[in-house]
């Protein structure tokens, strides 16, 4: 605590979100429904100004803060301009949702916000105590708001199944630091790395059994919240059951923030282990690809098989983070970026097409989508071609990337079975298209989306192709933020 | 040391009883109390380790607190243990030998010898770690500290915002418009004409609903 004013500076986006979202849950207290749309404003703006100051006090270099328990870098910046950006598109999209709903409360925009500092929070987490209390910050938030819709009984349900897994995964978690702490007597990400490579600690002490024990705990935690298989049982229930608008925010942007979390702790913190938790995501990976692929294609309802969509992309993204190098961690967060813009589309369009007192979750509910409203069909095509993997798209090149990661690794066979469950994958995303293009519709209600709603979709969806044509930027964005944020001691 | 180890024994099977006789009495009245128990030696242990700062936390807020709120819940509560208990017996054997199964193995990987134990060093008379813990919470763990104090937040709004309605049979009043309220809100006044004499109005003819019963 030597230096108060560096510690603020590097955390100010931080202190902004949460001191705007304390504001907007006292100014909703003097609004009356019909001025209440201020509270959106108010919110965007927030994100805004969070990702002004995330840029201007941007710097290539790695500072610590809060007593190296916070850190500021390239990594945790390029992630945070992320998840600004993220959840920007998810009110836009939830905006009508909610409001049809009797949702739309100053409480809503008030718990998104304090979700969004809970993952800022793990994505500049630089102590296993300040990642912890990120995750339970993001977590409390997301429960309560999968409740949010007090008077549905299926979201009730999801959000007891969500907090009660939720709490033993955070539990699995906690019980691994705790090990790892007792092991090498320290908190501190970078000082669990040097602790690690320490010969003496580990020929003196003989703690490797206990390192093992806890870095399998952590792992587990770490897969939980993920969503990888065998931890996956709470997705599609969870996904099924929520409001769609609180669906879009976990299958989005929590992942990004369980993205940072696995780089703070495996490939920051445990790297030096690495040879024991490669071969843990490994199976992870194999074993999501295969269930998620292949339970997807016996789904009748739209959020469910998303929902199974999401555990094998989990799948591949582990691939990428097995690799354990540089490359691998780069491509991993390409994946991961690639994957939260296809998943803010589909549930955007989820979204759009839902009504008062009805839900677009049903994959009959697509059908005939091309007559009713060929743009929409037309979005909804990119995205599933994206999600299947289809060149020019965006996909494409994140499956591309990781699975070059993998075979630079030497894990070629893994790689050959990974395109094969791409290719079973590929059927239920095409499935979708020939629903929309070539099926009657049974539904044959206007579709009248919002305008904004639909400008943003539509940017959001086209990305896909823009990305995917031109991959570089984004490719570049990730390979600076990973190379720029970790740096292994020689 | 031999006084401090006497204690400490003692203790401890006050602490193991009463955690076993949280989980096997009958009534749940007795299990709370026996937790209540459990927390009251567990703090007698820590003031044995010298951590006096957690030893009053426990007490004050679970023993205190936490356990207060939690009897008045059970005796609310109307709780057939027997039927949450059912094949307790049943399971016993199985799951006491999986339990103690486990714990060994657990003791063979776990030793304390594989941690980084550090050696307590003997702190002078005038120690308070309270003062202590105040110092390092508001210096070096302040980005946790008040983390916490915002997830506790959280979990306020998040309690109010679900449980939280308007019920439509409240009587409750709202004070500010009970203040803005005028004369001309209240008071309706009705000329009312003198009164004459008329003629004799017959009665209407009797319904089949019961007079006097809306």
């Amino acid at each position: 605590m030597d230096n108060i004013q560096y510690d603020m500076i590097t955390a100010l986006p931080e202190i902004i979100v949460l001191s705007m979202a304390m504001f907007i849950l006292i100014l909703d207290l003097f609004l009356t429904d019909k001025t209440r749309f201020f509270i959106y404003v108010l919110a965007q703006f927030t994100l805004f100004a969070a990702a002004y100051f995330t840029l201007t006090t941007h710097t290539p270099s790695v500072g610590y803060s809060f007593s190296d328990m916070f850190v500021d870098d390239a990594l945790s910046d390029v992630l945070k301009l992320m998840m600004y950006l993220s959840t920007s598109l998810i009110l836009v999209y939830t905006r009508n949702y909610i409001k049809l709903r009797g949702m739309f409360r100053g409480e809503f925009y008030a718990l998104v916000l304090f979700a969004l500092l809970g993952m800022m929070i793990m994505a500049s987490g630089q102590s296993m105590l300040t990642i912890y209390m990120g995750l339970e910050l993001l977590s409390l938030c997301v429960y309560s708001l999968v409740a949010f819709d007090r008077d549905n009984v299926k979201a009730t349900e999801a959000a007891m199944k969500y907090f009660v897994l939720g709490a033993l995964a955070s539990g699995l978690l906690l019980y691994g630091m705790s090990m790892i702490y007792g092991a090498t007597g320290t908190l501190n990400i970078s000082q669990i790395a040097a602790a690690l490579i320490d010969p003496t600690l580990i020929q003196s002490t003989g703690s490797h059994p206990v390192l093992i024990l806890g870095v399998v705990f952590i792992v587990s935690g770490l897969a939980f919240k993920l969503g990888a298989v065998p931890f996956q049982m709470w997705v599609p229930d969870v996904y099924e059951g929520s409001p769609t608008a609180i669906t879009l925010f976990i299958g989005s942007v929590t992942k990004l923030s369980a993205f940072a979390m696995v780089i703070r702790l495996l490939a920051q913190g445990l790297q030096p282990l690495a040879l024991d938790w490669q071969g843990m995501l490994l199976i992870m990976a194999v074993c999501s690809m295969v269930i998620g692929n292949i339970t997807a294609i016996a789904q009748t309802n739209l959020k469910r098989m998303l929902a199974y969509s999401t555990i094998s992309h989990i799948g591949f993204l582990l691939f990428g983070l097995m690799s354990a190098s540089l490359n691998g961690y780069a491509s991993a967060m390409f994946y991961i970026a690639s994957y939260v813009i296809m998943s803010l589309a589909s549930f955007g369009i989820v979204l759009l097409l839902s009504r008062k007192d009805f839900e677009a979750d049903k994959l009959d509910d697509l059908k005939g989508l091309n007559q009713r409203n060929p743009w929409i069909a037309f979005l909804m095509l990119i995205v599933m071609f994206s999600m299947a993997g289809v060149p020019p798209t965006l996909g494409f090149y994140a499956k591309f990337t990781v699975l070059q990661a993998a075979v630079q690794a030497g894990f070629i066979w893994f790689v050959v079975f990974a395109v094969l469950m791409a290719a079973i994958g590929a059927f239920y995303y095409l499935r979708v298209v020939k629903l929309m293009y070539f099926d009657e519709p049974v539904d044959h209600t206007p579709i009248q989306p919002s305008a904004d709603m639909k400008i943003v979709l539509s940017i959001n969806a086209l990305a896909l192709l823009a990305l995917g044509l031109m991959p570089q930027s984004l490719m570049t964005l990730c390979a600076y933020a990973i190379t720029h944020s970790l740096q292994y001691p020689k | 040391m031999i006084f401090t180890d006497f204690v400490f024994y003692i203790l401890a099977s006050i602490l193991l009883f009463a955690g076993m006789r949280v989980i096997t009495s009958r009534n749940p009245v007795h299990s709370a109390l026996n937790l209540v128990l459990a927390f009251f030696t567990a703090a007698g242990i820590w003031v044995l380790l010298q951590a006096e700062f957690l030893a009053i936390a426990l007490l004050v807020v679970y023993v205190g607190a936490v356990m207060v709120l939690f009897l008045f819940v059970v005796m609310m509560l109307d709780i057939n243990l027997d039927k949450l208990r059912e094949g307790f017996w049943d399971y016993l054997p199985v799951a006491g030998f999986i339990g103690v199964l486990m714990a060994g193995e657990m003791v063979l990987i776990l030793g304390s010898n594989h941690f980084a134990i550090i050696t307590a060093v003997e702190k002078s008379a005038g120690y308070s770690n309270t003062a202590e813990l105040g110092h390092v919470m508001y210096t070096q763990y302040l980005l946790p500290f008040e983390l916490a104090s915002v997830v506790l937040l959280v979990a306020i709004i998040a309690a109010i915002a679900l449980t939280l309605r308007d019920r439509k049979e409240t009587k409750s009043i709202n004070p500010s418009q009970q203040v803005k309220v005028k004369r001309a809100d209240r008071i309706r006044i009705v000329k009312v004409k003198s009164e004459t004499e008329v003629a004799e109005v017959i009665e209407p003819a009797p319904t089949d609903k019961p007079r006097g019963i809306k």
